[in-house]
């Protein structure tokens, strides 16, 4: 580059300028580039949310319905199972459910808004894998003194009938509680929490 | 180089040559970088590998441009179109089980390549950058294999998709929304297919060329090491022509081409064989088309990945699990600064090298073995150890290696 008579302030001034203003220039025409990876107007349309009827769950039984591509669990839960739940806190990492994500409603030991009805996002707080339900209370290959729960076969998570999770496990926190409210007694609204209940 | 023109025709071609010649530097870049280009006279087994990766790039290319004339990127036509190629498009089957056999070849010649390096200290001053392209290929390769991984859209696709893109879930406040950014859904999706195949026919395949330019760019600029880690261009004859090399070609082309027809037998072999390789190449939960509202009992990526996914597995912690599965690869970017050793080759270290690198080598084996395995409390305790082994590896490495017993370094290449 020639550098005779070159006002040399000028010349960094201009590549400077040039420099900054053009990298600007790629910053904003990356946005809308950037954008279009976000879920589309299609998508946000499909997860609106999603109407369950009860009257045909038996006590005991679970009904699995999707909501946003999440596999949302509805367990219809015995006398005997909530009465039992509060006979593991000890193993459980987050008992009281402080650390999890739940709606308010759900702040509670059977972390549901009828104890009856567990309504829980299956998704493994780990990674997102499907855990098994085993309600079945006794010895597994996994956990001596099982009360019934979920786990999770990716990695060996292990939640409670009220999808808490057990302490040493890779999930790090509950099962989460997806937003939802009732219709009536025997009609699930999945995806909108009461109204005044965040 | 060329005998006399024995006949008019073989003078044309002289012509014809210089006149392109003049116009684009055919010759002089053959001459730089074959004929002119000495590389040690004592290249080994390990020297193998280098070229077979390039080779089995090329075959990947090949075949994927034909796949991707069969293939549908949707998660409503995927599965189909895959078995679709496998039974209806004439040798259908064969292309695809080149690339998915590719595939798991292409990392195993990556991880002996990349083990050379520890064996002779390859990646040692001057070589850093050349070492430092080679990782940045490596990620390219892991990003380029889990996305076609995801293509067939099997149930392990599906799931494997779901683990491996909630790990950056685990990345406090922004890991929920980036990924969502990244499946483009609330869920693995139509979308995320789409746009994985982009990826993978497309963007990644171009970085992985450009950045397989830059490190042949890199590689000739210091020529490559060599089993005795000695610098051949430090004895040179009156012409500057190091006294230890000989011309890449035809010496090395045709030592590459023997190893070429070597590797093709074996290729050949499990291609026709044992195309699946027992669910290890392509594992049997992803003959069942992708299921959303069923996790398969046991969910493992594929081999290559394991040993990372048995560091991932072994911390109780989900963050801290998914920040140490990250440090077990980008470790990789620091080995030439990490390794301070005055010798390059294992040949002249002591003892004490050679332990720690059969035990780093035994190390990420038996990850590899513990990543694909059920989990039990015992294997969950032994990979906790073999973890522990793999970052002491390259923690003793950086206080050992300046300290460490070293023999007295020829002048000379040895054999």
């Amino acid at each position: 580059m020639p550098t005779d008579g070159v006002n040399k302030g000028r010349r960094r001034f201009l590549v400077a300028t040039t420099s900054v203003v053009g990298m600007a220039g790629v910053g904003f025409a990356a946005v809308p580039f950037i954008q279009s990876w976000n879920p589309s107007a299609k998508a946000q349309a499909v997860g609106a949310p999603v109407q369950v009827s009860l009257g045909k769950l038996e006590p005991g039984q679970l009904l699995k319905v999707q909501w946003r591509g999440q596999t949302i669990g509805i367990l219809r839960r015995t006398q005997d199972t909530i009465g039992a739940l509060q006979s593991i806190d000890e193993q459980l990492r987050d008992p009281e459910s402080v650390e999890s994500e739940q709606p308010s409603f759900a702040l509670n030991e059977g972390r549901a808004y009828k104890e009856e009805f567990l309504v829980v996002n299956m998704h493994c707080t780990h990674l997102g894998c499907v855990p098994q339900v085993i309600p079945q209370v006794g010895p597994q290959p996994f956990e001596e003194n099982w009360k019934g729960g979920f786990f999770c076969p990716c990695h060996k998570s292990k939640f409670d009938m009220a999808g808490r999770v057990y302490k040493g496990v890779p999930a790090p926190t509950n099962l989460k509680i997806p937003p939802y409210s009732f219709i009536d007694d025997q009609t699930l609204l999945i995806g909108v929490n009461p109204e005044g209940v965040s | 180089m060329m005998a006399k023109p024995a006949s008019a025709l073989a003078k044309r071609a002289d012509e014809l040559m210089n006149w392109i010649d003049k116009r684009l530097p055919v010759t002089a870049f053959w001459n730089a970088t074959m004929t002119g280009y000495y590389a040690p006279k004592n290249f080994n087994f390990w020297y193998y590998m280098g070229s077979l990766a390039l080779l089995v790039l090329v075959m990947q290319i090949l075949t994927g441009i034909f796949l991707t004339m069969h293939y549908k990127p949707s998660a409503a036509e995927a599965f189909a179109s895959v078995e679709y190629i496998m039974r209806d498009v004439d040798w259908g089957w064969l292309i695809r089980y080149m690339h998915s056999t590719g595939a798991s070849f292409f990392f195993i010649l990556i991880y002996l390549h990349m083990f050379r390096s520890l064996l002779y200290g390859s990646h040692q001053k001057p070589r850093e950058l050349l070492w430092v392209f080679g990782v940045l290929l490596y990620l390219a390769l892991m990003a380029e294999a889990f996305m076609g991984y995801v293509l067939p859209w099997g149930q392990m696709s599906y799931w494997g998709a779901q683990v491996i893109i909630n790990l950056f879930g685990a990345i406090p406040s922004i890991g929920e929304p980036l990924t969502e950014w990244i499946r483009g859904d609330y869920f693995i999706s139509d979308a995320t297919l789409n746009r994985f195949f982009a990826l993978h026919v497309i963007a990644i395949p171009l970085a992985i060329m450009g950045l397989v330019l830059m490190h042949l760019v890199a590689l000739r600029e210091n020529g490559s090491n060599n089993p005795d880690g000695i610098e051949i261009k430090a004895n040179k004859d009156e012409n500057g022509i190091p006294l230890d090399g000989i011309p890449f070609h035809p010496y090395y082309t045709v030592k590459d081409i023997f190893g070429v027809a070597v590797f093709l037998l074996i290729f050949a072999f499990v291609l026709f064989f044992w195309p699946e390789a027992g669910g290890l190449f392509l594992e049997h939960d992803n003959f069942i088309p992708a299921n959303p509202m069923a996790t398969p009992e046991h969910i493992k990526p594929v081999w290559y990945f394991t040993p990372y996914y048995a560091i991932l597995k072994a911390v109780p912690d989900k963050l801290m699990g998914v920040m140490l599965m990250g440090a077990s690869v980008m470790v990789l970017f620091f080995l030439p600064w990490l390794d301070r050793s005055p010798v390059k080759s294992i040949r002249y270290r002591g003892m004490w090298y050679k332990v720690m690198v059969i035990v780093f080598a035994i190390a990420f084996v038996r990850l590899g073995m513990l990543g694909m395995a059920t989990g039990t409390p015992a294997e969950t305790i032994e990979m906790r150890v073999w973890t522990f082994v793999y970052f002491s590896f390259f923690i003793l490495l950086f206080f050992l290696s300046p300290k460490g017993k070293t023999k007295p370094v020829p002048d000379r290449l040895t054999h």
